[in-house]
């Protein structure tokens, strides 16, 4: 039996909520390929524990997803039969996790913009939406912390984590406007106040950035270039591999229960 | 669990030591009071406990290599999530074991450096691959199986630290156990492919371990110390005969065949397995396993690639204290 790609009806409340669940999967993903091999056990708990988080988040608006398309689609055939081209995750999230620093960095990055999205989120007028928001919101307080430490330790460390950290953030930075972009579709909801304006957000996400960057005697990048088309399918080359690795055992073997 | 070669304990120097302090130490042992890390002990009993809670600790960690094998290609949101939440409590132990290690005196560090150098042992079960997603539910299923049999005895050892951090490993192993035999249920109900996976996996690892409980009770020749101070109380035999008999009747309850075809029952209910192959065991304890030298080989990868943000870690807290000490001067 051939293993076909699933369809999606991505209405814009389907698309919205499938966003936010591939990037908790793509994220947390990455995350949980570090457990056994962090720098200290300390971090293999804590970047498990980030990643738990994620999953849960990503089963949750997957859930959701499936029940607002109301066809035959569930959490599993959303993350696990759908190829790169109808994820829909922001590019940041996919980047490999590199060093230690680039992982950090790429989870402050985002922990810091998702603390002021869901908790703006909690406001919603989608009950669920806003339920699933409530909870990501305490979880994300809680990852930007841990990150937002990091970034100061090896920003302040040694001459190589200094080093590094500035690397990462150099490198990262050019996928971050990704996440206060907005189509058409996603406007409409945000009319309907149903989903929030990521854009209105920036600046007190800039703010954040410039204090803990600030401490760690670090350096935000003057480029403003930057990367986009996770939204719509357009991903680096990285994100096929994760997913062949991700779906490989539903892939080989097809409409099973596991 | 994963006490096996902690059959090695120390030679008796306690003639060496105060003979007054000694016997006392052990008619406390024998009026079954806990020993705690400011009370008197002898040496042995320090560097047996020690050299036993670290092969624990280092076998948590080492053990989360095979299992995190499949945490990326977990078959479900719901095993991955399972499994990665089972992964991180096996870090947990490791961590909450080297704490009750270091209360015996010896650092994290040199404990860690020890295993790397590999003065150090870790259980032999896991120098084993996982092939398939039924590798998981196995382990599960037998190895925290085993790992339980040997670890209950273990929550009444004489060591107050060590006993006490065994209840709470014993209750998460216990949820684990549950988790990986279910995932054995699914399979062994699922197709002929997926059941034919589950006992691939119960062929591969079911010798393996029976060998998690240590050499034979009439080779074993040093249990004896261990005995007499209420760390070890029940002998390798005696708890792998308790675990085949447990887990023969949950083979057949999931239908799998269990790869020993000379086993038979006994007339007291006992299941009679047949020889093991020690050579195979020792071979593994000397580093010869499927997989000694890719596990070592993870975790001094781990350490190497780390040492840079431990280092970046440690002179950020310096510095703050610095600050701090300069503040206040001011």
């Amino acid at each position: 039996m051939p293993v076909v790609n699933i369809e999606v009806s991505e209405t814009p409340l389907v698309l919205y909520a499938l966003r936010r669940a591939d990037d908790a999967l793509i994220l947390g993903h990455r995350l949980s390929e570090w457990c056994g091999h962090a720098p200290m056990l300390e971090e293999d708990m804590a970047l498990s524990n980030i990643a738990l988080d994620l999953i849960g988040q990503a089963r949750e608006l997957y859930t959701y997803a499936a029940k607002a398309e109301g066809k035959d689609n569930d959490e599993d055939k959303l993350a696990y039969l759908r190829d790169v081209r109808q994820y829909r995750n922001l590019l940041l999230l996919e980047q490999p996790n590199g060093d230690f620093a680039q992982t950090l960095v790429r989870q402050f990055f985002y922990s810091a913009f998702a603390d002021l999205y869901w908790r703006a989120m909690m406001t919603s007028r989608d009950t669920t939406l806003a339920a699933i928001a409530a909870k990501s919101e305490k979880e994300s307080a809680y990852h930007l912390r841990h990150s937002s430490e990091w970034i100061i330790r090896l920003g302040d460390g040694t001459d190589e984590s200094h080093a590094r950290a500035q690397a990462a953030i150099d490198h990262l930075w050019a996928f971050t406007g990704e996440m206060f972009a907005v189509d058409d579709g996603e406007r409409a909801l945000i009319h309907a106040d149903i989903a929030v304006d990521p854009g209105t957000l920036r600046g007190r996400w800039l703010t954040t950035l410039s204090e803990v960057i600030g401490e760690a005697m670090l350096k935000l990048p003057q480029n403003d270039w930057m990367q986009q088309g996770g939204r719509v399918g357009r991903h680096s080359e990285h994100l096929g591999h994760l997913l062949s690795e991700l779906q490989s055992i539903q892939r080989t073997f097809p409409g099973q229960t596991w | 669990m994963y006490t096996q070669a902690l059959n090695t304990a120390e030679t008796d120097d306690r003639g060496l030591e105060d003979a007054a302090k000694a016997a006392q130490f052990q008619t406390r042992i024998d009026a079954e009071e806990r020993i705690e890390p400011n009370d008197w002990m002898p040496a042995a009993y320090r560097k047996t406990l020690t050299r036993q809670i670290s092969q624990h600790a280092h076998s948590e960690i080492v053990g989360m290599l095979p299992e995190g094998n499949w945490i990326t290609r977990a078959p479900s949101l719901r095993r991955k999530a399972a499994l990665l939440a089972k992964v991180q409590d096996e870090c947990g132990h490791g961590l909450y074991l080297y704490a009750a290690a270091e209360t015996l005196g010896t650092s994290r560090e040199e404990l860690v450096d020890a295993m790397l150098a590999g003065k150090a042992k870790y259980s032999s079960i896991f120098n084993y691959p996982t092939l398939t997603w039924a590798d998981i539910g196995t382990i599960g299923w037998l190895v925290d199986g085993a790992a339980i049999m040997n670890q209950i005895p273990l929550c009444r050892c004489s060591y107050g630290p060590y006993a006490r951090a065994m209840i709470r490993v014993c209750k998460e192993e216990s949820f684990h156990q549950r988790q990986g035999y279910e995932i054995m249920l699914t399979l062994c109900r699922g197709s002929d492919e997926q059941k034919a996976m589950a006992q691939d996996a119960l062929n591969r690892w079911w010798w393996p371990v029976l060998m998690m409980f240590g050499p034979p009770d009439a080779t074993s020749q040093h249990s004896d110390t261990s005995t007499k101070w209420k760390i070890k109380r029940f002998s390798n035999d005696e708890l792998r005969q308790k675990f085949v008999d447990a887990t023969v009747p949950q083979a057949q309850y999931l239908g799998l065949t269990i790869p020993d075809p000379g086993m038979i029952q006994d007339a007291d209910g006992h299941w009679r397995y047949s020889e093991i192959d020690w050579t195979e065991f020792k071979q593994v304890l000397a580093g010869n396993g499927p997989c000694n030298r890719d596990r070592m080989a993870a975790r001094r990868k781990a350490h190497d690639e780390g040492a840079w943000v431990r280092e970046a870690a440690a002179s950020y807290a310096a510095k703050r204290a610095q600050r701090r000490t300069a503040q206040a001067a001011e």
